[in-house]
């Protein structure tokens, strides 16, 4: 298998809810943003990372639909789903096509245009990545599928909403330095703690928003990338991919997640590092919750340190374990099929020295962590300096 | 939802059906095909009634079949035996619904799809 670099990375200018721009046109946006970044004149492959184009805008078919108006005719795309995952889950194909030798340029993309249904069909779009039969059957949201997590952490560890509150105050004054950003300002932990409650103990202030968006990275063999590109290029050291119950309720351990601790685990292994190794962190915060419990599974805390570890400032920008310098899912907003796409975009700019105002210092490997459903997706990779 | 997927759910919806692994004794619900020691024969077992809220929320913004419902209240309950399914919490106000609460199981009306659709049925946990 052959090493991979990242040489391109790329996103529509500005997400969140943009009536006047169709899945197709941000979808080109992002991926012209990225063969133009990479300056490259082609891709040879290209995966798609889409949750749900059938529920959110009346369409399948979107490697046909987004090959043909990027220009490529004939190109070899295909769509990957596993829900909010489903970019993470791209990016990992991308690689493997590309180690293993069958194409040299690969884009990896992810696209969600969600603002085309109401509120009602949109939570029905996202609950379809919960069991439909067994926990959607009997009423369920995703925030109430968190807020049951949030709910047996805060009863195991004591955790309180103030942690959580923090959560959204740290990645909203990262999301206010991206421009990018869907709400790109800071917010106070009273207005997280005022907002109206959407399932106890989530506030809306809590949740992560509903955005139209798209993202893409061009994918190369390591040893031809400084041929092909004039960016530093970034080596995929390693990547992990798991599963785990749909069902939260068939977890022994609501309060982890275990398919991000395995694809953790072989992500580490195969780039031969440990947390202590990674500079930066970008993690799946659809919610507060998540963010604390995501990074527990990782293993860059202890169980149930994360609260205190947030409230500390060790997950800030300037801490020691800076996670979600984007602004993560909660302020530069949550187009679920290229969320994972974009966290490693953001990756890619800070590695490079690009990540302006949000630069973390000397920042040399840099870890995403994207996860599907209440956690039964998790794709992990592990990004440094060649 | 049409009727043919509604009506092969009702042995577990209804009845509590649940499947026991013949190689691990591990029981399954909903019951399944295979199960991850390997074993691929269940015997049909049908779970106990009672149990205990395990976590728990209060949904306020819900999906639009539960609209004129919110707010609720929603659990994993795990029944006696250690199986966990996921239930609504009723008959209870909501302030007082805690991990550890002992319940039982009643076969309710769940929703009902619009005003000529199906009336779903499954169970929901009150206080027991």
């Amino acid at each position: 298998m052959r090493d991979v670099a990242i040489i391109g990375v790329g996103a529509n200018p500005k997400w969140g809810e943009l009536w006047g721009q169709s899945l197709r046109d941000i979808f080109v946006e992002a991926a012209l943003a990225a063969i133009d970044d990479a300056g490259v004149d082609h891709v040879d492959g290209m995966y798609v990372g889409c949750m749900s184009s059938g529920l959110f805008a009346g369409q399948e078919h979107i490697g046909s639909l987004l090959a043909d108006y990027l220009g490529q005719r004939h190109l070899p795309a295909t769509r990957v789903e596993s829900a909010c995952a489903s970019g993470g889950a791209a990016v990992k194909m991308a690689a493997l096509e590309v180690a293993s030798g069958h194409s040299d340029i690969v884009l990896a993309g992810g696209v969600e245009k969600m603002t085309d249904v109401g509120g009602g069909d949109a939570t029905y779009a996202l609950g379809t990545a919960a069991d439909a039969e067994y926990e959607c059957y009997h009423g369920a949201t995703f925030p109430g599928l968190y807020a049951m997590i949030a709910r047996a952490h805060m009863d195991r560890y004591g955790t309180t909403p103030e942690m959580l509150a923090q959560v959204a105050v740290k990645n909203h004054d990262n999301g206010a330095l991206n421009a990018m950003a869907q709400y790109p300002f800071h917010i106070r932990a009273k207005q997280v703690l005022d907002s109206i409650m959407v399932a106890d103990p989530l506030h809306i202030l809590d949740c992560s928003p509903i955005t139209d968006g798209a993202a893409a990275a061009i994918l190369c063999p390591l040893e031809t990338a400084k041929k092909l590109s004039k960016k530093l290029p970034i080596k995929i050291a390693g990547f992990g991919h798991a599963t785990d119950t749909i069902q939260l309720a068939q977890r022994e351990d609501m309060t982890w997640l275990g398919a991000t601790a395995k694809a953790a685990e072989q992500a580490f292994e195969m780039a031969g590092v440990a947390p202590k190794d990674v500079d930066l962190f970008e993690v799946h915060d659809c919610f507060t919750i998540a963010e604390l419990v995501v990074i527990e599974s990782l293993g860059l805390v202890g169980k149930g340190e994360a609260g205190k570890a947030t409230l500390e400032g060790r997950t800030a920008r300037d801490g020691d374990l800076p996670v979600n310098t984007s602004g993560g899912l909660k302020s530069k907003g949550h187009p679920v099929g290229a969320t994972g796409v974009a966290q490693v975009m953001e990756v890619v700019k800070q590695l490079r020295g690009e990540a302006g105002e949000r630069q973390v210092k000397d920042a040399k490997r840099g870890l995403t962590q994207n996860m599907g459903g209440s956690g039964g997706s998790a794709v992990v990779h592990i990004l440094e300096v060649a | 939802m049409p009727s043919a997927r509604y009506t092969r759910e009702i042995p577990q919806r209804y009845r509590l059906e649940a499947g026991k692994c013949s190689s691990c004794g591990k029981v399954y619900y909903p019951p399944r095909r295979v199960c991850p020691c390997g074993g691929r024969d269940f015997e049909t077992v049908t779970l106990s009634d009672t149990g205990k809220v395990v976590t728990y929320t209060i949904i306020r913004v819900g999906p639009s079949d539960f609209a004129d419902e919110v707010p609720y209240g929603l659990g994993i309950v795990e029944v006696d035996g250690g199986v966990r399914l996921m239930a609504q919490l009723v008959d209870v106000p909501l302030e007082e619904i805690k991990a550890g609460m002992p319940v039982r199981l009643e076969f309710r009306k769940i929703y009902q799809e619009g005003e000529a659709g199906i009336i779903c049925y499954g169970h929901k946990a009150v206080p027991a």
